[in-house]
C-alpha cells in the first residue's frame, strides 16, 4: 500500500513492470513494422546486420553442403550417362539456332541502324547460383551467391535458361535477394506474342501468376506466350515469361481473370544470368495530369508504331 | 507435505554464459536453409520459450526483441516481424512460468503449444495486413514440431544443472 508521497522499499529491483515492458518493446517492435513496410528506411540497418551475420550463415550452410556433396557423390553411374546424352541432344538441337543467331543479330543492327533507331544494348550478364530459398513464408525469394563485390545492382533481371526467374532487390556485400516472379509485390510488363497485346504480369502466390486489368473479351488464349514488352526499362523485350493456363471470363466482372504459369524454373534451383543493368530510359515527356487517359494514349501509341 | 516440483529435482543454478550459449545455438540453426520445407521447427523461438519459463528474471522480452531483429534480417522478412512475435512470446511464456512448472513435461508442451501458434499468427497478421500471401496451413506444423520437441529440449538444456547422481552423505541437502 502506498500512501500518498510514500513509496514501499523497494526489496528487489527487478526494473520496469513486466506490461511496461512488454508495451515498450511492441510499440518499438510496430514502430520498426511501419518504417520497414510504408517507407523502406531500415536497409542500412539490414545490410549492417546482414554482413556480420554473413560468416555465421556460411557455416550454417556446411551441413547442407556436405549432404548436397554425399548425394552427388552417390548419383548412379547411367543417371550420369542418360543426362549426358540428354543435353548432347539438346545442344545439337539448338545448335541450328545458336549459328543463325549471329547472322541475325548482324542483320538485326544492319536493319535498326537502317530503321535510325536506337541500337539494342549490349547485354552483358553474369552467371550467379541460386544458394537458398528465403525462410520468410509470406514471400517468394531467393538469395545469389553474387553481391556488390560483383557488380550486382537493384533492380536487375534475373533469367536461367528458359525465361525470367525474377529482379534483385537488395545487395549485401556478397550476396543478394531475388524476387522470384510469383511472389505477390513483383509485376513485370508483357505482351502477347501471337499479337502484341501488352499487359502486366503479377505473381499471384503458390508459384502462379495473373495477368492483371484486360477487358473479358481481351484477344487471349489458352496457351499463348507471353514475352517482356521492355517497357519499364528493366527487363529487355522479347524474353519469355509465362504460359497462359486459365482463363476465366465471367461477364459480372469487367476484367478477364487470366492465369499464367511461368515457363522458367522460377522455384528451382541452379544456376542462373544476372542481366547488367540497362541504362536510364530518356525522360518522359510532360506527365498527363491524371491516368486517366493512360488506356487513350495506349491506343495512339499502337496506332503509332502499326503505321 | 509441501507439493513439490513435477521434475522433482533440485536444480543447480543456471549459468549465464549457458543461456547465451544456448540462444546462440539456436539461432545458428535457425540460419540452416531448409527452404519452404514445412514442419521445421523455429529454434529461437523454442530455446526462448525454455528460458522466459525456467529463468523468467534473466531471460525477457529484451532478449526476444534484440533475437527477433536478428531473425528478421537473416530471414529476409520485414523488419519487426519476429521482434513483435518474439517480444509477445516471450511475454506470454514468462507469465505462464509459475504455473507450467508444475505438471508433467507432456502438460508443459500443451501449454506451450498455443504460445507458439499464438507466435506464429501475430506474424502471419503482420505480413498479412500488408499485403502478403497466405503461406498455408503446413507452415503452423512447426510449432507442433516445436511443442513436441519441448520434451528432449527440456532434458538438454537442464542437464547442466542437475546435481551428480553420486551420493554423498556429508551434503546437507
Amino acid at each position: 500500500m502506498s500512501v500518498v508521497g510514500h513509496a514501499p522499499p523497494p526489496f528487489f529491483k527487478r526494473g520496469p513492470a513486466p506490461l511496461v515492458r512488454l508495451v515498450f518493446f511492441v510499440s518499438l517492435s510496430l514502430i520498426l513494422l511501419i518504417a520497414d513496410l510504408r517507407f523502406h528506411t531500415l536497409e542500412w540497418v539490414r545490410l549492417a546486420v546482414a554482413t556480420v551475420a554473413w560468416p555465421l550463415q556460411r557455416i550454417t550452410w556446411m551441413p547442407i553442403d556436405a549432404a548436397g556433396d554425399v548425394g552427388a557423390y552417390l548419383v548412379r553411374q547411367s543417371t550420369l550417362l542418360k543426362e549426358n546424352e540428354e543435353l548432347r541432344r539438346r545442344q545439337l538441337g539448338t545448335a541450328n539456332l545458336l549459328l543463325r543467331q549471329q547472322h541475325l543479330e548482324q542483320e538485326n543492327m544492319r536493319l535498326r541502324a537502317l530503321l535510325d533507331m536506337r541500337a539494342r544494348l549490349p547485354v552483358e550478364g553474369r552467371i550467379a547460383e541460386i544458394l537458398y530459398a528465403a525462410r520468410d513464408p509470406f514471400s517468394r525469394r531467393v538469395i545469389i551467391d553474387k553481391g556488390m563485390q560483383h557488380g550486382i545492382g537493384a533492380g536487375q533481371a534475373v533469367v536461367d535458361d528458359v525465361g525470367i526467374i525474377g529482379q534483385v532487390v537488395r545487395v549485401f556485400p556478397l550476396t543478394a535477394e531475388v524476387l522470384l516472379l510469383t511472389d505477390k509485390d513483383q509485376a513485370i510488363p508483357v505482351e502477347v506474342q501471337r499479337n502484341g497485346l501488352r499487359a502486366i504480369l503479377a505473381g499471384a502466390g503458390a508459384g502462379m501468376m495473373e495477368l492483371r486489368f484486360l477487358a473479358a473479351n481481351a484477344e487471349v488464349q489458352i496457351g499463348d506466350i507471353l514475352v517482356t514488352s521492355g517497357l519499364d526499362g528493366v527487363y529487355l523485350p522479347g524474353l519469355p515469361v509465362a504460359k497462359v493456363v486459365k482463363i476465366d471470363r465471367d461477364s459480372a466482372y469487367s476484367f478477364a481473370r487470366i492465369t499464367c504459369a511461368p515457363l522458367a524454373g522460377v522455384e528451382r534451383h541452379g544456376l542462373a544470368l544476372v542481366l547488367g543493368a540497362r541504362t536510364a530510359l530518356p525522360p518522359q515527356p510532360a506527365d498527363a495530369p491524371s491516368t486517366a487517359d493512360e488506356p487513350g494514349r495506349g491506343k495512339r501509341a499502337k496506332k503509332k508504331a502499326r503505321q | 507435505m509441501q507439493p513439490t516440483h513435477a521434475s522433482r529435482r533440485i536444480l543447480l543454478p543456471v549459468r549465464n554464459w549457458f543461456i547465451v550459449l544456448t540462444l546462440f545455438l539456436a539461432l545458428l540453426l535457425n540460419l540452416i536453409p531448409f527452404g519452404r520445407l514445412p514442419g521445421i521447427p523455429d529454434w529461437v523461438a523454442l530455446v526462448l520459450a525454455f528460458w522466459c519459463v525456467h529463468q523468467p528474471l534473466k531471460v525477457g522480452m529484451a532478449a526476444g526483441f534484440v533475437l527477433g531483429l536478428a531473425m528478421d534480417v537473416v530471414d529476409a522478412s520485414v523488419m519487426g516481424q519476429h521482434a513483435l512475435a518474439y517480444v509477445l512470446l516471450a511475454f506470454a511464456a514468462a507469465g505462464l512460468s509459475r504455473r507450467v512448472l508444475w505438471f508433467p513435461l507432456s502438460q508443459q508442451a500443451l501449454h506451450v503449444l498455443p504460445l507458439f501458434l499464438g507466435m506464429q499468427l501475430v506474424m502471419m497478421v503482420a505480413r498479412m495486413v500488408s499485403g502478403a500471401e497466405f503461406p498455408g496451413v503446413l507452415w503452423f506444423l512447426s510449432s507442433f514440431t516445436a511443442a513436441l520437441l519441448w520434451h528432449p529440449v527440456t532434458y538438454l538444456l537442464l542437464m547442466p544443472q542437475f546435481r551428480p547422481e553420486d551420493k554423498d552423505v556429508h551434503r546437507p541437502i
